[in-house]
């Protein structure tokens, strides 16, 4: 057991308990000592929010976040969005608008556009690209990505 | 590394002022998480002040507004009162980032990591803020344009913490507006920022203005000569030229990859006009 400072946290509505370093960060933690390998890194320096998460119900860079900052907080990831096998909306969109290639930025994206829609159940185009603008996708162009996440407010409103 | 979370601002600057080594405040981590990151610095110590409860609110008052130095720029924006009577500042604040770092970016982080190009900052001076440092012995209240003293430097002694930014009370007939010009529509660091304050008498004349502008010198500069361009007039085209000329004047900015310094001097002018126009608006001017 390594030693370190013990962290007390609820990861996708679950009690979860991680020792980690000091200066390790919240994307370490995820990915390294629990295995939520979902969040990626790309840059590293919140420039291309492939490590994007919900801290607290606020869309924030995983990677900016020191993990030991997540005690007694909510973190949400990309892990936690579909219900079991049933993927969430925003999934089922992004594949049939054919929103991804490589995959690398789509967690990101999803709980990304997931913050929009919790807040914003009918986003303008020009919103969307505003709220996704710390999101980068080196593959789609983009337009695909506005498509799915505009289908799915579409369908959630009328839920 | 260690870290602590202090409750109170005085526990955070005696931490730093005791720790032998490199000490770091942390309020959203957004400059500081990048330059642990790419190595430019290794603390020793970070002193987390999101639990100090004086600083996590925005409070109103008859003096004016109150932005505790770990309010997150997002939460500026959320804040109607403070929006209505300082949307200059505000939205400045939410120029900075994506929406992932607006909901960590806090305006006294954006002030005391001193870049050049700072949105937040030439608002704030524009808008005559105080900010509201917290020693190890005393207390202190400077304006904010006398914080940055360089690129990455502060006036700030070792051990002193921004507790809070504080703006005037929003007088009657006065308005403030802020600009900044990037290549693309968002996420870009500033090539030219202008911040303009004023206030009107009751014949839409100027009474009193503050002008600021940002990444065209090593600090954000107080232009007062382009103040004094504008005071006593209706901001007519004579008045604009002048506060276009001033501004102009007071650019000190280097070449770099964003601007040339040509470019940096002319857009200054561009945007300080631009920006003075919508204070004059906003102030009821006609």
């Amino acid at each position: 057991m390594m030693a370190g400072t013990l962290v007390s946290t609820i990861i996708n509505g679950d009690q979860i308990e991680f020792a980690c370093r000091p200066d390790e960060t919240l994307l370490e933690v995820l990915r390294n000592r629990l295995g939520l390998t979902g969040s990626k890194e790309g840059c590293g320096t919140g420039d291309c929010g492939a490590c994007s998460i919900t801290l607290d119900g606020r869309l924030v860079c995983s990677c900016l976040v020191l993990a030991v900052e997540a005690e007694g907080r909510k973190v949400n990831t990309i892990e936690g969005l579909a219900d079991g096998d049933t993927l969430h909306p925003l999934q089922t969109n992004f594949i049939n608008h054919a929103a991804l290639q490589c995959g690398v930025c789509t967690p990101g994206l999803l709980i990304a556009s997931k913050a929009l829609l919790d807040r914003n159940p009918n986003p303008t185009d020009e919103e969307i690209r505003f709220a996704l603008a710390g999101n980068l996708c080196r593959c789609t162009g983009y337009d695909k990505i506005v498509h799915a996440v505009k289908a799915t407010a579409k369908e959630l409103r009328k839920q | 590394m260690k870290y602590q979370t202090p409750s109170t601002t005085k526990e955070a600057a005696v931490l730093i002022k005791r720790e032998r080594g490199k000490a770091f405040v942390l309020a959203g981590g957004t400059d500081l998480m990048v330059r642990m990151k790419i190595g430019l610095i290794e603390p020793d110590l970070v002193v987390d002040i999101k639990h100090i409860s004086a600083m996590q609110s925005i409070k109103k008052s008859a003096s004016g507004f109150r932005v505790g130095a770990a309010v997150s720029a997002a939460k500026m924006g959320e804040n109607n009162a403070l929006k209505k009577a300082w949307p200059g500042v505000v939205e400045a604040a939410n120029l900075i980032g994506s929406d992932q770092i607006q909901n960590r970016c806090t305006i006294a982080g954006n002030l005391c990591n001193a870049s050049p190009a700072a949105d937040a900052v030439p608002a704030l001076i524009a808008a005559g803020a105080k900010v509201n440092i917290v020693g190890p012995q005393r207390r202190r209240t400077v304006a904010v344009e006398k914080v940055i003293t360089g690129p990455g430097t502060t006036s700030l002694a070792k051990g002193e913490i921004v507790e809070a930014i504080t703006l005037p009370k929003r007088l009657p007939k006065s308005g403030d507006a802020y600009l900044r010009f990037i290549p693309r529509s968002d996420m870009d660091i500033a090539v030219v920022g202008a911040g303009v304050g004023l206030t009107l008498d009751n014949n839409g004349v100027i009474k009193s203005a503050r002008v600021a502008l940002g990444a065209v010198a090593p600090t954000p500069l107080l232009v007062a000569a382009a103040a004094k361009a504008i005071v006593g007039t209706k901001l007519n085209k004579a008045a604009l030229e002048k506060l276009t000329v001033a501004c102009t004047a007071a650019c000190d900015p280097i070449d770099d990859m964003r601007g040339t310094v040509e470019f940096r001097t002319e857009i200054a002018g561009v945007l300080a006009r631009r920006a003075a126009k919508i204070a004059y608006k906003r102030a009821g001017g006609k």
